[in-house]
């Protein structure tokens, strides 16, 4: 709880500078509404006017400031205008509503859990499978290595088409986009934590006699609990990124992506800041749920580290 | 026709499988070279069963071509690849990735003269990085045009958290005896940051660094999704994927995995050079 | 031999504030410590001897009473570089050759490059580590570490040494081997010695006085000044007045021990 005024003061800090930076970046066009709305505005034209830095005109029209954070269409949001936007999508809508954000991002919220779901349980089976198989761990995990380097997001678009052209369309190609992206990460953390037991552990199971099977349950097992975790907080947050981009080069209707990309081709930025907040909240509330779930469990297991 | 297929995929897995089993098993399982056959053995049999099944089945090549016609189309169009490679990755991620790095940087250090900073720094810093910051894309192509520019904007967004993090809680890692010794030296601030602090941060540094050179493709590449002049890999990946052009597109995912490992290869390599002195570098 | 005391400790109180209430660290702590003396500190954990330690070397700062390095307070003496400080473990930097750790402190006080290798060369010798200059802390033993670390301490001629329990992670053949060195040292260099310790044999084989402390509150129960020559070799050890010594530590110990 010692971090809670340093984080403040940093979050404060932020939404400061934010508040700051509407000014200039939406003093053109405030200037150019302005002009239109017949109030008196220097320079006059829009050419000269285009000269001038967003701050240059922002220094000669003071009068105008308080107009840049109540545009319709501002380059820059102020907080309380995607605070406005955010509730009046949430809340304020139906949730049936074609326009509703909890609608939306129940769409990729599904696609996420599911996916990751998928990858996360096909990566404990094969983290288990390379660790207990020596062909199967030198076959596949420089490959699971490797593709962490890989940019498997841009294989998105691709594999939306594929399956739609087999006939899989909607929720699952979305998931699968999202449970590729948690496998590898699980599998990586999962061998390391399997692989966790020291020497002198193994050992002591060794002179119980201890059968391969048992040594699994006993202690590695509970031993890769924390490694899991750690990988269940990158994977979820991938999942997440994956449907969210999965939802992007067909054109879907529906989704924290597709919500972003229609308030981008039809001039309604609002729309796109407060889908972005809304998917940056379901990320930090995912990852938040794990985080509590680790401390639960660890406690549980005894395995709290101060 | 579907049984023979089924059947030949099967039988190539179990060759590859056989070889690697006795391969793995062997008597000179550590070698090196072993260690470096089976992965490739293993990619090999996964692909000659692509191959196969795709030809055997009579897969609409559209939809899923053959890695043969892959690497055709990869060769014909190396040209365009490269315009492409230049234009994502040297332009766009590149240039995004060295900002990015620069500012985190910047800004640990000024950070660390604090404490109070640095507590406030390292759970915002964590919870920005486990953002969609990808979705910033459209933002920012607004903002700076659909040029190279914005994909760089998104990507120094996307590196600058996990850089910032593990940069922050590096220079936190040395221990009080370290930090005594340097005070039994009258040694101020700066001579401890550079001789003592910033050395022993280099582990967590690199492994900011490597985290985000896969950031940064992902976010050059993605970024495009959303507005690009007609060049670029995620340009060039959306449109042949609209024009049903897949085998150009697994052309470009090569060149992204061939850029994405050399590059990680690259940082990983520096990094085996500056921390050679790491438990976990020596083996 | 001149009788010049250059660190004075007078009504020396150290109490730190924990969450489980406060700890009298030291308690009306006097002690004068003489140029050429070699000084142990010795008593079970929490009887204040690190704590004296880090006093004398402004690591840590009392909160009752004085105390004085060469005339000045510790943390004059500390910018002044007046004295060497030797950790529990060795504490060499791995991305430096032993030449490089040793240059370490050198480097920061600003002592020209010429002037550096020729420190290097001179302190690895005295320690027994001449030709390790270019290895690194991790390609050598725990003994060798150590007494890198030493060498390290001695590289800018400082006059006290203040060492806490530098030996305690070693075993004993080397221990008795470092001991008989640190004395050899001693003799070369002349210099003050501050050696915190948690062994009896030892205390009693390096030191000309011995510091007998007891915890709760850290406090000095016994001041021994050692009749042993100033020359010796290990097999004093089984000798009557050794013995004799080292009876009068363990009293103290146990005295210190039995007021809790």
């Amino acid at each position: 709880m010692k971090s809670v005024l340093p984080v403040l003061t940093i979050v404060a800090a932020i939404l400061f500078v934010w508040v700051l930076a509407v000014i200039p970046m939406n003093m053109h066009l405030t200037a150019d509404q302005a002009q239109r709305d017949g109030l008196v505005v220097s320079p006059e034209t829009p050419a000269e006017r285009q000269d001038h830095s967003g701050l240059g005109l922002s220094l000669r029209n003071p009068s105008l400031l308080g107009l840049t954070f109540v545009q319709e269409r501002p380059r820059l949001p102020s907080p309380h205008q995607v605070a406005v936007e955010m509730w009046d999508t949430i809340v304020m809508k139906k949730i049936t509503s074609k326009r509703s954000l909890v609608y939306h991002g129940w769409v990729t919220l599904s696609a996420t859990l599911l996916g990751f779901a998928i990858g996360t349980g096909l990566g404990i089976l094969l983290a288990v499978g390379i660790v207990y198989n020596r062909a199967m761990d030198m076959s596949v995990m420089p490959w699971a290595i490797a593709s962490q380097t890989i940019p498997i997001l841009a294989l998105a678009p691709m594999i939306i088409v594929m399956l739609g052209a087999i006939g899989i369309q909607g929720l699952l190609p979305k998931a699968i986009i999202s449970a590729y992206l948690s496998f590898f990460p699980v599998v990586v953390g999962m061998v390391k934590g399997l692989r966790s037991p020291d020497g002198m552990q193994l050992d002591l199971l060794r002179t119980y006699h201890a059968s391969p099977a048992q040594g699994f349950w006993k202690l590695r097992l509970p031993a890769s609990v924390p490694y899991l975790f750690a990988s269940l907080k990158i994977g979820i947050s991938a999942s997440l990124v994956g449907a969210i981009v999965a939802e992007l080069p067909t054109g879907a209707r529906a989704g924290f992506g597709a919500r972003m990309l229609v308030g981008d081709q039809y001039g309604q930025p609002l729309v796109t800041w407060a889908a972005l907040f809304a998917a940056a909240i379901t990320a930090a509330a995912l990852v938040g749920l794990f985080s509590l779930l680790e401390r639960l469990t660890l406690r549980r297991m005894g395995m709290v580290r101060a | 026709m579907t049984w023979v297929a089924i059947i030949g995929a099967l039988a190539i897995w179990a060759v590859g499988w056989f070889i690697n089993t006795r391969l793995a098993n062997g008597p000179k399982s550590d070698a090196r070279l072993v260690g470096l056959l089976v992965p490739i053995i293993f990619g090999l049999t996964l692909l000659l069963m692509w191959e196969w099944l795709v030809r055997m089945l009579e897969v609409n090549a559209v939809i899923l071509p053959p890695p043969s016609a892959i690497g055709v189309r990869f060769v014909s169009e190396l040209p365009r690849l490269w315009a492409d490679f230049e234009q994502t990755i040297i332009k766009g991620a590149m240039t995004g990735y060295l900002f990015g790095a620069v500012a985190a940087f910047a800004v640990a250090i000024l950070a660390d003269r604090s404490d109070f900073l640095t507590r406030g720094i390292l759970p915002v810093g964590g919870f920005m990085a486990a953002l969609p910051i990808v979705g910033t894309a459209p933002i920012f192509v607004k903002w700076l045009g659909s040029g190279w520019e914005s994909k760089a904007a998104v990507v120094g967004v996307m590196v600058f958290f996990p850089i910032l993090v593990n940069t922050v809680a590096g220079l936190r890692d040395t221990t009080a005896m370290q930090r005594d010794l340097m005070r039994t030296y009258g040694a101020g601030y700066w001579p401890s940051l550079f001789k003592l602090r910033l050395p022993a941060a280099m582990p967590f540094i690199f492994n900011g660094l490597k985290i985000a050179t896969t950031l940064a493709l992902i976010g050059a590449i993605v970024a495009e999704f959303f507005g690009s002049p007609t060049v670029g890999m995620g340009f060039r990946i959306s449109t042949s994927v609209g024009q049903l052009a897949l085998d150009m597109v697994w052309a470009e995912i090569v060149v992204a995995a061939i850029a994405g490992s050399t590059l990680y290869g690259l940082m990983a390599w520096i990094e085996g050079r500056v921390t050679f002195w790491h438990p976990s570098q020596r083996k | 031999m001149s009788q010049q005391t250059i660190i004075n400790a007078q009504g020396l109180n150290l109490t730190f504030q924990t969450n489980d209430g406060p700890v009298h660290a030291l308690k009306d702590v006097n002690l004068e410590i003489n140029k050429g003396d070699f000084v142990s500190f010795i008593g079970p954990s929490g009887c204040g001897k690190t704590t004296f330690l880090r006093c004398m070397a402004g690591l840590e700062t009392p909160t009752g009473g004085e105390i004085t390095v060469n005339g000045m307070t510790p943390d004059e003496a500390r910018r002044a570089r007046a004295y060497g400080y030797v950790f529990q473990a060795a504490g060499l930097y791995p991305w430096r050759t032993i030449g490089g750790n040793i240059k370490l402190p050198l480097e920061i006080m600003g002592f020209s490059k010429a002037e550096q290798a020729e420190r290097v060369g001179r302190v690895l010798e005295l320690v027994d580590l001449a030709g390790f200059e270019k290895r690194f802390p991790w390609q050598l033993s725990g003994g060798m570490q150590q007494r890198a670390s030493i060498a390290r301490a001695l590289a800018f001629d400082a006059d006290i040494l203040l060492m806490d329990e530098p030996f305690g992670a070693l075993d004993e053949i080397v221990r008795d081997h470092l001991n008989e060195q640190l004395l050899k040292l001693w003799a070369r260099t002349e210099k003050t010695i501050g050696f915190v310790t948690h062994s009896i044999p030892e205390a009693v084989y390096l030191s000309t006085k011995i510091v007998v402390m007891s915890p709760r509150p850290g406090r000095i129960t016994d001041v021994i000044e050692s009749p042993l020559p100033k020359d010796r070799p290990l097999d004093i050890r089984d000798s009557a007045e050794f013995i004799e010594i080292a009876h009068r530590v363990r009293d103290g110990l146990r005295a210190g021990h039995d007021d809790v």
